[in-house]
This record gives structure tokens, sequence and C-alpha cells, in this order.
């Protein structure tokens, strides 16, 4: 019997073969918390009665939204979760570590054929690791802390089939807005998305990632890449693990398959205000932009930075607007420290901030103003996204931002 | 499972960013969100709440998973939300909190009575019926206990 590799994963994990569709409850290996979605997890993990979490070592808990404390109410926050935490015996990255969905995977706290939840709709990035990762709600992390199990349909898998070479200058970024537009804004509501096809097997962990994390951005439950020699080079170092199999049966069923060519890809840019509005860069192009945000779980990692520094070359950001620059980790803040690129960003004059969500979530700090305009590598341009309603936010690839960023409006990076 | 309010008419696509945003999550204190459910799209939204249907489009409460928003909508004293699709993790969410979501599109005439009946199958609006396909029977349980916690003592 054929099965896609999400089926492979539930069945593994049930003990006997389920396949799309069938109710099941299945144990999870990991469960992540932050400090927006966690209070709220930990107080219905009491509500149920829980005094004991299933499994200290198995939950992943940091802060990344509102870090350092932005204000008197997060800062109680963090303290009801560091209360939890030394009360369960659950390691706390607290505000330490970076964005919860890039630490999770850096740690080695998600893996080849494991089940991963996360109380954050992101939670899906995971997949780049070959895991089955989707974002829960409170109740459910709840319930999940107490027993380390949880009740899953086991979705159908769209399956995107990519081939063809990027241009220079355009990547991940661009073929996740350009899928996100073909499939469109739920097209993907209770599947996952399998992305697959040469080009895929040829990206790096960073691309996988951008990918897997925005699938949520088509409802999708999960976005999974079949692990292969660069996840296992990946997870060297992070988890003891044998390299094994798993991928889905070319014969599969599958909820439908959709084929992309990426060798006449333009830059592609998410007009306000959903995602699912990709356009080619040169229908906004010479659109003015107030700031620019390079950062985010989708786009903050040391290969996202390097890109916006090639194309910044030597040039200056335009000193009319605000450049935001946050690294997704300390881990990718220091790789990026030690390249050179963030005194060259410094000195360019963007603003570096230490890793955490920044601007994406409008919660912290880099709110704008009616009537400003932000671009963002971020995943989201929803209405009063990064702060006023009367605003608008615009998604689009680091080299993009980084081309935007030059010249003040939005920009082909191909062309500066 | 049944009941009725009268209707509140939404678009399509609405993100629980839009349903509350993203910097009133500080707070564990509810009411907060309840003053500020819909402020994003229009802020005459809210003090229609009490005791009203939602009748959505597409893809309701699209987005970030946080179950702020089905509790904001909850508390705010809305009765059930009805849209032709629902973003997986709000209806999840919905449903654990005891709030019925009901995948059903309709035609929404604002302040309207609908009138809805989950166990039978069926949506009532103006003189039309429309059939919905029941929710499962473990579902069901769920909402009428009042949500998962409460299912869950009730079953321990």
């Amino acid at each position: 019997m054929t099965a896609t590799i999400v089926e492979k994963i539930f069945s593994q994990k049930c003990g006997s073969e389920v396949r799309a569709g069938e109710v099941v409850m299945a144990p999870i290996d990991g469960a992540m918390i932050h400090d927006i979605t966690g209070p709220l997890a930990i107080q219905k993990f009491y509500e149920m009665g829980g005094t004991q979490v299933f499994d200290p070592e198995r939950i992943i808990m940091l802060f990344d939204h509102q870090i350092p404390a932005d204000s008197i109410e997060a800062a109680n926050n963090h303290v009801y979760m560091r209360k939890f935490a030394a009360e369960q015996g659950i390691h706390n990255y607290d505000i330490n570590e970076g964005v919860c969905h890039q630490v999770t995977i850096e740690k080695g706290r998600a893996a080849p054929g494991e089940i991963v939840v996360g109380a954050d709709s992101h939670t899906c990035m995971y997949g780049a690791a070959g895991a089955f990762a989707t974002g829960i709600g409170s109740t459910d992390m709840g319930f999940a802390l107490k027993f380390g199990a949880l009740y899953f349909k086991v979705p159908e898998t769209i399956r995107a089939e990519v081939s063809g070479k990027f241009q220079k200058r355009v990547g991940a970024k661009d073929l996740i807005l350009r899928i996100a537009n073909d499939i469109g804004a739920d097209g993907a509501t209770y599947k996952a998305i399998e992305f697959a096809g040469k080009t895929v097997r040829k990206l790096d962990m960073a691309g996988r990632m951008t990918l897997c994390n925005m699938a949520i951005e088509m409802g999708g439950k999960a976005g999974i890449v079949a692990p292969d020699k660069i996840t296992w080079e990946y997870m060297k170092g992070r988890r003891k693990m044998k390299p094994f199999d798993l991928e889905s049966d070319e014969d599969a069923t599958f909820a439908e398959r959709r084929s992309y060519n990426v060798s006449d890809l333009e830059p592609q840019v998410a007009v306000p205000h959903n995602v699912d509005t990709g356009v080619p860069v040169s229908r906004v192009a010479g659109t003015h932009v107030d700031q620019v945000f390079i950062g985010s779980c989708t786009n903050g990692r040391f290969e996202d930075l390097a890109e916006a520094a090639e194309v910044l070359g030597r040039k200056k950001f335009n000193p009319k607007i605000r450049v935001i620059i946050i690294p997704a980790s300390r881990d990718e803040y220091l790789k990026t420290l030690k390249a050179g690129l963030i005194e060259k960003f410094v000195k360019a004059g963007a603003l570096v901030e230490a890793p955490c969500c920044g601007p994406c979530m409008g919660g912290a700090f880099g709110l704008i103003a009616p009537g400003e305009v932000s671009l963002s590598t971020s995943n989201r341009n929803f209405k009063g996204r990064q702060g006023s309603t009367d605003g608008k936010v615009y998604l689009c690839s680091p080299a993009t931002a980084a081309a935007s960023a030059i010249t003040g409006e939005i920009t082909d990076p191909r062309e500066v | 499972m049944q009941g009725s309010g009268h209707a509140v008419c939404l678009g399509a696509d609405i993100d629980t960013d839009l349903v509350i945003a993203g910097r009133y999550l500080r707070t564990k204190d509810h009411s907060l969100w309840v003053a500020h459910v819909f402020e994003d799209l229009d802020t005459s939204i809210a003090p229609r709440l009490k005791g009203a249907v939602i009748v959505a489009g597409k893809n309701f409460g699209c987005g970030s998973s946080r179950e702020q928003a089905a509790i904001a909508l909850h508390e705010a004293g809305v009765v059930a939300v009805i849209a032709p699709g629902f973003a997986r993790i709000f209806f999840r969410n919905a449903i654990n909190i005891g709030l019925p979501v009901i995948e059903c599109g309709i035609t929404c005439a604002e302040n309207q009575d609908v009138h809805y009946d989950l166990a039978l199958g069926y949506v009532e609006a103006g003189s039309k019926k429309y059939p919905v396909r029941p929710l499962s029977p473990r579902m069901q349980e769920i909402l009428a206990s009042g949500g998962l916690v409460n299912y869950w003592k009730a079953h321990l």
C-alpha cells in the first residue's frame, strides 16, 4: 500500500497503517511554547488538572515575541512561564536564543519522522527538517503538555513539484510567494504541502525553512520536505540519529500535484493586505517605502542576511527610510557577525537588533504609522499586522528588501 | 446542540490579527480582548456582538494560532460563527473553548435572526433553511460540555 510522507510518519507513530482522513490520537515528540501563547496554554494545562507535564525534555520553551520585555504585562508573562519551567524541570531558552521556530530546528528539537506541535501557526516550518509539525491553539497545547499526545486528522497532501534553476537574486521566498498566489490563502486548508522536485533537493536548509514556514499562509496544516543528504548533514551535531529513508511513494495518493518551474521566475512581492497576492516585482517597482524589515523566522537566517549584504555591496541604505535587520537567532547572529556583515549593515545605515520576532507581529517595536509603507521579509501582510491599519505591508525576499532599502522604493534586486 | 442570534455579516479571509490585534496579547485578561475585538477591522462591530451569530465569508480565522481570537468572540457574547470555510487552527480552537463553528455558506442580512441545530444539521436564516454536515459526535460533545477542558473533566 502506497503512502505519502505524512501518512508514513503518522503510521509509524501510531503503530498501525493510517491514511489521510483518519482521526488518530498520536504521541508527540516535541511541544513548543513561547511568550504570547504559552501563558494561556499553561493556564489550560492547570485547568485540565495538570500537575506534571508529560516529559519536560520534550517541551521547548522560549520567549521571542515581546523581548526584552516591552511592558510590565510582558514581563509578567515571562515571570509566569519561568516559574512553570522551574517547577516542571523544563529547559527554558528564555529571551536568549531568538525566534522560536529557528531555535527549535537549530537546537535539534525537531527531526525527520517526528511529530512536533507548537503554539504558533508557523510551527509548520519544522517540516524543513523532515518532521510533521503543526501549529495548535492554547487549549490543545494544554492537553499536549499534560498527555504528550493529541488528536490529529491525518491530512491529505498537496505535492508541489519544483524544477528549473533560479535566476540570480531570485530564491525560495519568491518561489513560496508564487506558490501561495497559485494555491490561494485557503487552498491548502487541512492539507499538508510537500515540497519536492530537483530544485527543492538542491535548496539549502535555510531555503527549505522559508518554504515550509509559509505553508500556513495557504491554510496548510504542515509543510514538509523529505529528508535527504542535506537534511541529515544539518542534523549532525544537533541530534544523534542514524539517517533513514523517509519519502512519499511516487504513486501515493495526493490531493493534487502542482508543478512549478523557477527558471523564468521573477522576484515576487505580495501586496497588501493578503499573502496570496504575489506579483512580479516589476508590477510594483517604484512604490515608496518608509521602512524595510529584514528578519523573522521566514527570512532571518545567515543565508538571507548574506544575500542582502551581497545586494548592498559597497552602497549605503537610503538615509530617508528606516532599515531594521534582525537575525533570527543567536547562532545566525554570530555567523553574520563573524562574516563582518553586521558591521557592514550598521555602517550602511541599518538598525541591527538582537534576535527576536521584531516588527513581524506588530506587538512590540518597529511599528508603522498611518499612511506608511513597510517592505518586509516576514510572512504576513495583514491589515494592521505591523502597526497602523492605515499602513501597508508588502512582503518580499531579502534580496528585494535590500535593493529597495538602497533606493527607498520597491526595486528589482537584479537591477541594483 | 442548537442556538440562535442576530446576524453580524463579515467578509472573507478575516484573519485572527483582525479579530484581536497583536498589541493586546500581552495580557491574560479576557476583558481586554473583549474590549478590543475587531478593532482593526471596524470599531462598530464590537457593540453588536452580544447574542450575535457571525456570518462570514471563506477562510474565517486564518493566520495566527492565537486562541485569544476565539476567546474574545466567545466572551463578547458571540453565539456561533457561520462561514463556508474556516482556517484549521481557529476551527479547532473554537470547538476547544465551546464556541460553535458551522461550515456553511449562507446569504447574510444584517440583524436577521439566524437559527442553527448542529445535531439535526441545519442553519435557518430568514425563510431559508441550509443543510450542514453534522459535526462529529465527539466535537458535539466537546461543544455541549463548553469546551475541551470541561469535556475532559467530565470524562476523568
